[in-house]
């Protein structure tokens, strides 16, 4: 492999990286807090339709993609609502807000199918940016390090600040928590928003940036990726950020093979390999008993305060 | 004037019974509002989606097809969910389970018998288990959290169901499109009389039944309910609760398994890419909204049928998008598990009252 | 911002379709209904839009001498099945089902409703009231394969397949017979996605190629994806069964246009006049069912002119997309020179021509 193609390749694995990326990681905030939502994919097309719809009325990507992260939000409160108000089960009600994700994305998106948009830009100038080696680092645009500085922002958050620290105590011990007078419910609420604003981020990079137009089911079932890459990360930022790009490194090493004319494994083992590592990480976790890479103990679990 | 919640001492019957009707009736409703703001015909949205496919018996057939799997997957699914083991890979059980009896059928293609079909839908039950037996294991060995295993487990059978299409049981006469060749007469689910529909419908009803009396009259039905409402009691009890994870599990991926060989032998007449069409997620819905008890699976599957159906209708008649009925079963559920809190509470008016206030 | 240019054309071609009014006498006043089966959306920017602007061909020839009825986003298979039958079972008395995946649901429920006539696109099944058709798309890749032979500076494209099927393998030949007429040593290199469908997945396989040499591509899956990978990268690509210059003004070169309606009309007369049979129909540019999009304006005059030849000596038969001499990509020779290849070998085909790596 020459430079420029391995250049070229890194490229686009972080292009293929950076939704997921940033879905996972408001999915893995979530899960700490002890909540599990399903409804990522949902979420994402919901996040993808209108910022997709707001750019190309509004011709800035920027106000796109912060709508996508509002109009997320939104679902996610439908969700959290359920969940920690009325105590509804999370499992069906993530399933439930994902088809209510795919039928209304659609139904928005009518009227867009057929827009294009321009893309946004690399932030460093031309120079730097169109460098045939340093671009690897400056070529890209404002998602990308975005997503970057949030990995970090979240890894400092869960690990140096009071209220990660709370976080992590309503995940692992909601009635605990609650009975140091922490609100479970108070804090899971503001964990979902942020899982719900992240995921519309991720979605609109799809609508905005990799294929900027609007087709119904755009993120073609990548949401589930994003949640198998939160516990593929074994709940670690940092580790998130080496997990995405593995799985994007998984997604596109396919096809630049492929185009170089060589086969190295079925594409379908390849393709069901993230989730596999997943199900082996899972498996491996508990082997080892590692506190602090399991599972938030109160994953799932309804909360209600007891009198 | 003020909302107030009031704790029940017990879990009301009749609010379990009613909630689901409430839920259906609050989506015609809301459905009918948000579609004519949309600019459509709301009302007439609603009546093509829910009324026209219950009240058209020519539309009964098509109910019953499309509820058949639905039931069939959510009545497993509840044994599991009424013993708190949580499988959402029952769309991986269901393709997997449909795999091994193709596999069945591929390999009896130039033969007769009427033992081929049984046959395929043994290797289902059995090829359904063995998948939902890794997560089961998983948990029961390792505690690792089946909601995230069976999940994953479903795209790995997603990738081999289209491994096997592009590959070794493509159809050699088919010209290289990524499918199996069509299953023989002794392969395919007989039609009963002049109707188009198979016999695995009728099935799915009677299989949906005797899981009730399974369930609520066999010690087996007993210690499910106790390991999921009651663990520390089971224990007490002398119940293993390891054992009943498994068997619930397994429950699951056999009636999941058996759902995906009468689709594919039934419907389908052969395996396809396109094969796994969530009906293992929309079981989970259905099994919800039945209340995880049987005769409440066999109406939610109906009418989740309904839905689907009465969604094409509304298509043709009113010209409404295809995303429409997606639109009204998100809400549906929505509303069956925002009312859901009426079953554990009572709603009061006013406010300070004794034992309401917290 | 960029709107809908194709809509705009499409009236125009819709007009220009000048076959005369059939039949309405002889079936009296009520309208004849025809119904149309679609995989996609409507607006799916290719596969189902072209059917669709079929489908306005129709309507504009017709008038209210023809009803219309369309139900999209029809998952093939069970689904498929149901919404053929309800739509025979509405009346509807020529349907056509626009999907590979819907070739056995169509057979199935034709066996049933004998009166109702059944065309089914893209298959290679037929019975008493089924028709199949299809369009000869490599004819329009032969075109572009001229136009790629000219524009490419490294002499190599990529191709962007989705399943070896010989209506894709007969396209990437002929693209790169065409294009090596013109150059050489020119190679074609073809990157199976395995998909008709997945925006981010298409446009991952075009950075793909472009990073390793390609500078134009072909495509032979539905999304634009690979088109907008282009415009970003200042390179260049085709359109697939429609104009699809909005997304990559600069990089769309010309698209493959399946003009479907002329079809529509001609079975549309057909049956209006009581004279429809089945059969299996292919037709090509000499009919009016593939033709080019409008050519770009930055492809010089010359290599305008190339391709217009190509074209015509396609038409015109002097020079047909399979002339022989033909090696395949391992050194056979398939074909002496002098010869070209017929219907049943190209419907059959499962090898590569020389210069192609699949």
């Amino acid at each position: 492999m020459n430079d420029y193609l391995l250049i070229s390749f890194i490229m686009t694995v972080i292009g293929a990286s950076t939704p997921i990326l940033l879905a996972a990681l408001g999915e893995l905030v979530v899960e700490k807090s002890g909540v599990l939502n399903l409804g990522v994919e949902g979420m994402m097309l919901v996040g993808a339709v209108t910022g997709f719809a707001v750019t190309s009325i509004t011709g800035m990507p920027l106000v796109g993609i912060i709508v996508a992260a509002i109009t997320a939000t939104l679902a996610a409160l439908i969700f959290a609502y359920l969940t920690l108000t009325l105590t509804a089960n999370q499992v069906a009600t993530g399933l439930a807000l994902t088809i209510f994700g795919i039928g209304l994305s659609s139904l928005l998106g009518e009227g867009f199918v057929g827009f294009t948009i321009d893309v946004m830009g690399p932030v460093f100038p031309a120079g730097l940016a169109e460098h045939p080696v340093l671009r690897v680092v400056f070529g890209h645009n404002v998602v990308v390090y975005f997503s970057i500085a949030m990995i970090g922002a979240v890894a400092w958050f869960l690990k140096k600040s009071r209220a990660g620290l709370i976080l992590r105590a309503v995940g692992e011990s909601d009635s605990s928590a609650h009975s140091i007078g922490y609100s479970v419910i108070g804090v899971r609420y503001a964990a979902v928003a942020f899982g719900g604003a992240m995921a519309g981020i991720g979605g609109s990079y799809y609508s905005l940036v990799l294929t900027p137009m609007w087709a119904e089911q755009l993120t073609a079932g990548r949401g589930w990726i994003a949640l198998a890459l939160v516990v593929f990360s074994a709940w670690r930022p940092w580790r998130l950020l080496l997990g995405a790009y593995f799985f994007g490194v998984v997604m596109t090493l396919e096809l630049y093979t492929k185009a170089a004319g060589i086969t190295l494994i079925a594409p379908e083992l390849l393709a069901a390999m993230p989730y596999i590592a997943t199900i082996a990480v899972l498996a491996l976790i508990s082997l080892r008993k590692s506190a602090g890479a399991q599972a938030p103990a109160c994953l799932g679990q309804p909360f209600k305060p007891s009198t | 004037m003020l909302l107030e919640l009031e704790a029940r001492k017990e879990p009301s019957r009749s609010m379990l019974y009613l909630t689901p009707v409430i839920a259906v009736l609050l989506t015609m409703v809301f459905g009918a509002v948000i579609f004519t703001l949309l600019g459509y015909n709301g009302l007439a949205a609603v009546r093509e989606i829910f009324i026209t496919p219950a009240i058209d018996i020519g539309r009964w057939p098509d109910l019953g097809i499309k509820a058949a799997p639905l039931i069939l997957i959510a009545t497993g699914l509840s044994i599991g969910f009424r013993a708190n083991v949580w499988n959402i890979g029952a769309e991986g059980q269901y393709i997997f389970g449909a795999l091994a009896g193709t596999g069945v059928a591929l390999l009896t293609w130039d033969m007769e018998g009427v033992w081929i079909l049984p046959l395929m839908c043994l290797a289902g039950i059995v090829g359904g288990m063995l998948y939902a037996a890794i997560p089961a294991l998983l948990k029961i060995k390792l505690e690792v959290n089946e909601i995230l295993s069976s999940l994953m487990m479903t795209y790995v059978a997603v990738q081999l169901l289209y491994y096997l299409m592009r590959g070794p049981w493509m159809d050699p006469e088919g010209f290289n499109f990524p499918q199996t060749r069509l299953f023989s007469d002794s392969q395919l689910m007989p039609e009963i009389g002049d109707t188009f529909v198979h016999i695995g419908v009728p099935l799915a009803f009677i299989i949906a039944l005797i899981a009730w009396f399974t369930m609520s009259k066999t010690v087996f039905g007993f210690q499910v309910r106790v390991v999921g409402a009651a663990p520390h009691a089971a224990r007490y009890g002398g119940f293993n609760k390891n054992r009943t994870v498994l068997l619930s599990m397994l429950a699951g991926g056999g009636l999941a398994g058996l759902a995906g060989v009468f689709e594919a032998a039934g419907p389908f007449g052969q395996m396809v890419p396109q094969f796994p069409t969530g009906y293992g997620f929309t079981a989970i819905i259905v099994a919800f909204l039945g209340r995880l008890h049987p005769i409440g699976i066999m109406l939610a599957g109906v009418i989740l049928a309904i839905s689907y159906v009465g969604g094409e209708i509304a298509q043709t008649t009113l010209g409404l998008p295809n995303a429409a009925a997606g639109l009204f079963q998100a809400m549906m559920l929505f509303f069956l598990l925002a009312t859901d809190i009426l079953v554990k509470y009572r709603l009061r008016f006013g406010s300070a009252a004794p034992g309401g206030a917290k | 911002m960029t709107n809908f240019t194709r809509r705009n054309i499409l009236k125009t071609a819709g007009a220009a379709a000048t076959l005369p009014l059939l039949g309405t006498m002889a079936r009296g006043t009520a309208p004849l209904k025809v119904a149309f089966v679609y995989l996609g959306p409507i607006g799916d920017h290719g596969w189902t839009y072209a059917h669709e602007q079929g489908r306005q061909a129709a309507i504009a020839q017709y008038g209210d001498a023809i009803e219309t009825t369309i139900v999209e986003n029809v998952a093939e298979g069970p689904d498929s099945e149901r919404v053929i039958r309800n739509l025979a079972e509405q009346g509807n008395e020529l349907i056509f089902t626009t999907s590979f995946g819907y070739m056995n649901p169509t057979l199935k429920v034709a066996k049933r409703y004998k009166n109702v006539k059944f065309e089914h696109a893209s298959g290679y099944k037929q019975s008493k009231n089924v028709a199949s058709y299809n369009a000869r798309y490599y004819q329009g890749r032969a075109v572009c394969g001229t136009i790629a032979g000219h524009m490419s500076e490294t002499g190599v494209a990529g191709y962007i397949a989705s399943f070896p099927i010989p209506e894709v393998v007969q396209g990437i030949n002929a693209f790169t017979l065409a294009a090596r007429k013109v150059n050489p040593d020119f190679q074609t290199r073809v990157l199976w996605v395995s998909s008709w469908y997945d925006p981010a997945k298409e446009a991952d396989a075009a950075k793909a190629l472009f990073d390793q040499g390609a500078d134009i591509i072909a495509q032979h899956t539905d999304s634009p994806a690979a088109l907008q990978a282009a415009e970003q990268r200042g390179l260049m690509a085709f359109g697939q069964s429609w104009d699809m210059s909005s997304f990559a003004p600069t990089a769309h070169l010309t698209a493959i246009q399946n003009n479907w309606g002329i079809y529509y009309v001609d079975r549309i007369a057909k049956v209006l006049a009581g004279n429809w049979s089945t059969g299996s129909t292919w037709w090509g540019m000499k009919e009016g069912a593939v033709e080019m999009s409008p050519f770009n304006d930055r492809i010089p005059a010359e290599v305008q002119a190339a391709a217009i030849a190509t074209r015509d000596n396609i038409i015109d038969g002097s020079v047909p997309a399979f002339a022989g001499p033909i090696s395949d990509n391992t050194g056979t020779e398939r074909l002496a020179a002098g010869g070209a290849l017929d219907d049943g070998a190209l419907n059959g085909i499962d090898w590569y021509v020389e210069g192609v790596s699949a």
